[in-house]
């Protein structure tokens, strides 16, 4: 099953909106619980991370029996350093995120600890691609 | 302890979220990092924070906590209560602030 929502850079009330749509599907084919949250946490931090950052974005959802499968694509700044964004701590977000409570370097860690396999690659000045699986 | 227990024995406000109060409550957690909430709140537990904007309801209802408590007499937008209210997670107020607060609440869950 394929399922699609776009992000919308900039915007916090919609942050989330993704993460919850995904939520109830994986409920209603009666995933664990556990796994569910870890899922839900992961593509959190990543719509956050589209809204804090980038222009505009996507994700894609592919779920099947034995898996979930997340792509979030950007148009945005991208990342210079990949190995320093994914350090506990370190952030590039402006001050008026980080007075929301976003913007701690906790995004990305928050997203390896939940998934169970990550690929995230970066071409700066174009944008940013986080894949993550996790397994049923 | 359920939330209306608190709600009553600490003399909390309710905002909104009213068909929650009967949940149970299995423990707490208080900051106003959203991501720190994302990565270590568990279900069940109370969220003690500062933070009154829409995203703490995405939060708190992707963690499943059991209520969300506004310390220093904060109030919660308009368009958060809304939500509050389709999900079922009680939005609370206390005067106190989160130290004072988390430790009664601490207390009473001993």
């Amino acid at each position: 099953m394929l399922f699609k929502y776009e992000v919308e850079g900039g915007n916090f009330s919609k942050a989330g909106f993704a993460s919850g749509e995904i939520k109830k599907i994986l409920k209603q084919i009666n995933i664990d619980a556990k796994i569910i949250r870890r899922v839900v946490v992961a593509l959190y931090e990543g719509e956050v991370n589209v809204v804090a950052h980038a222009v505009r974005g996507t994700v894609v959802a592919d779920i099947d029996d034995k898996q979930i499968y997340i792509r979030i694509e950007d148009e945005g700044p991208g990342i210079k350093d990949i190995a320093l964004a994914m350090k506990e701590g370190y952030s590039t977000a402006s001050e008026k995120v980080r007075e929301m409570g976003f913007g701690a370097g906790m995004g990305l860690a928050n997203i390896k600890k939940n998934a169970d396999w990550l690929n995230l690659s970066s071409k700066v000045g174009e944008g940013t691609v986080l894949e993550m699986k996790t397994f049923f | 302890m359920k939330v209306c227990d608190m709600m009553q024995q600490l003399d909390m406000k309710l905002f909104s979220g009213a068909s929650g109060i009967e949940k149970e409550i299995t423990g707490g957690y208080s900051s106003d990092l959203l991501s720190d909430v994302m990565g270590n709140a568990e279900e069940g537990q109370v969220w003690i924070t500062l933070q009154t904007h829409k995203n703490i309801m995405a939060v708190a209802s992707l963690k499943e906590v059991s209520a969300i408590v506004l310390v220093k007499n904060l109030q919660p937008e308009d368009d958060v209560r809304e939500i509050s209210n389709e999900e079922g997670i009680p939005i609370l107020g206390t005067a106190m602030d989160a130290f004072t607060v988390a430790g009664k609440i601490y207390a009473m869950l001993k």
